[in-house]
């Protein structure tokens, strides 16, 4: 059997990456904050944390068009700064991938932070840590699995995702034809074979990266609150 | 007074309702809108009831090839229509050319000028075309940039849209100043006044044919053939046409499109 052309799996393996270490980076003051805070508009941005899983994918890609179009503010700018445009570029599905895998970092990490409970962190205040020492140092490592889950999460969102990239990526092969993509145009091209290849090559490395994360988890230090 | 006519009324609507027969069409979303102005004619005409299903060609034609309960089925291409007759889902010789698309070059912007000279020209960033692999109009668009001698030329700045809708959208957005678009699409844009377009010469491309067949299904549904006669009715011609569309007079429901082979070879 002959592979076909795997430029696709490597390229939303790299979006995944991408898209993982930068929801990371927003998602953990974000998820802390909601955790920590008794703010009455808690809830407002809890909800809107979670509009991503409301709207349909080509909806959400729809308006991600609208929003990163030369047009708008964001597109019209980046357009200035990169004399690029930002939809069809990696950029800009890099873009769309953090709107649309970002209850998928914050919602675990939120609860693995709440599970927590004030203990641990007043104990660190009361030895004069800072709070970021206190965070760095006491909180993150007590929720490593809250990061864990939240990344695998994130990681395999992103490498699934679909209707968003079709309507903002344009379907340039190295640049934005991720693997969905190419799975979807050899169906619909009737080229099965080289679809279930794809498919096959993409479960398997689904599957592997998974087992080997849940037999990690089962190593890490168990936290009880 | 307000009683009897009412009673009257009833009477006369159960007395349709005896005759009135049901038609489930499917259509490609290219051509929705006119099908779906089709079919209200049809309604007034015939008394019968037209359900409109609208999809892309490939998936209507999947969800045919297991057993979706449609009478009719509207294309995009020749392709599909074709293979289904020659599966035996649909009524051999039934088949027609219902519309034939018109390929513009567009821009939604007045100062940018939708003209081969642009395409020459190169001074635009983005391009918007439908998918050459996956749809009618993006093969007839590439063809056309092969004609002009462009298509290596503008590939780093040819987008792809997965149909021709979506390359419209990709363009009314602004991320591409230029797509390969259907004239229909242009027709019903509402902001019409405001872009510019070029019909790419007929020529350039091989003709854009979109054929109709009656499903085995409607073999014992008159109002479904009726309706598959109806397609070829000079009013019928007229509608289509007004939303974009060229039609062949020529062909007429019940003339199996040898035509069709030709051009779809």
């Amino acid at each position: 059997m002959e592979l076909p052309e795997l430029g696709p799996l490597w390229l939303s393996l790299q979006l995944a990456a991408a898209a993982t270490a930068v929801l990371i980076v927003l998602g953990t003051p974000l998820a802390w904050w909601l955790a920590r805070t008794r703010s009455r508009i808690k809830p407002v941005i809890e909800a809107v944390t979670a509009l991503p899983l409301v709207l349909p994918p080509t909806v959400l890609g729809f308006y991600l068009l609208l929003l990163m179009s030369p047009r708008s503010w964001l597109g019209g700018l980046w357009v200035e700064i990169t004399d690029t445009t930002l939809t069809f570029s990696f950029m800009g599905l890099l873009v769309a991938s953090v709107v649309y895998s970002l209850p998928f970092m914050v919602q675990p990490l939120q609860a693995a932070f709440e599970s927590l409970g004030r203990g641990p962190l007043e104990a660190a205040a009361a030895l004069r840590a800072s709070p970021i020492d206190a965070f760095l140092t006491v909180a993150a490592p007590l929720s490593l699995r809250g990061f864990l889950t939240a990344a695998v999460l994130t990681f395999a969102h992103t490498i699934g995702e679909f209707g968003v990239v079709l309507m903002v990526g344009g379907n340039i092969p190295g640049k934005t034809r991720v693997i969905s993509i190419a799975i979807y145009e050899h169906v619909e091209t009737l080229r099965y074979a080289e679809a279930h290849t794809l498919a096959a090559v993409l479960m398997l490395f689904a599957f592997a990266v998974l087992v080997f994360v849940y037999v990690f988890n089962r190593r890490l230090p168990v936290h009880v609150a | 007074m307000r009683a009897t006519f009412r009673l009257a009324a009833a009477l006369l609507l159960a007395a349709a309702g005896a005759f009135a027969g049901e038609v489930t069409v499917a259509v490609a979303a290219n051509a929705a809108e006119a099908v779906e102005a089709l079919a209200a004619e049809f309604e007034q005409q015939s008394g019968h009831r037209v359900t409109v299903s609208v999809g892309s060609t490939g998936k209507l034609y999947a969800q045919i090839l297991h057993g979706a309960p449609f009478d009719v089925f509207l294309a995009a291409d020749q392709e599909r229509p074709r293979l289904l007759v020659e599966q035996g889902l649909a009524v051999e010789g039934a088949r027609m050319t219902y519309a034939v698309g018109r390929l513009v070059l567009w821009s939604p912007d007045a100062e940018v000028e939708a003209s081969a000279e642009t395409l020459r020209a190169g001074s635009f960033r983005r391009l918007a075309i439908a998918n050459p692999d996956l749809a009618p109009y993006g093969a007839a668009a590439r063809e056309t940039l092969l004609k002009l001698g462009l298509w290596e030329r503008l590939r780093s700045k040819v987008v792809l849209g997965e149909n021709v809708g979506q390359s419209f959208t990709l363009a009314a957005s602004g991320n591409a100043e230029l797509g390969f678009v259907a004239l229909s699409s242009v027709f019903s844009w509402p902001n019409e006044s405001e872009g510019n377009f070029w019909e790419v010469p007929g020529h350039f491309h091989r003709p854009i044919r979109q054929d109709a067949v009656l499903l085995n299904r409607a073999r014992k549904n008159p109002a479904a053939r009726a309706f598959h006669r109806f397609l070829g009715s000079p009013g019928a011609l007229k509608t289509i046409e007004s939303f974009g569309f060229v039609v062949d007079r020529d062909v007429g429901p019940g003339d199996d499109g040898r035509r069709g082979r030709s051009g779809a070879r």
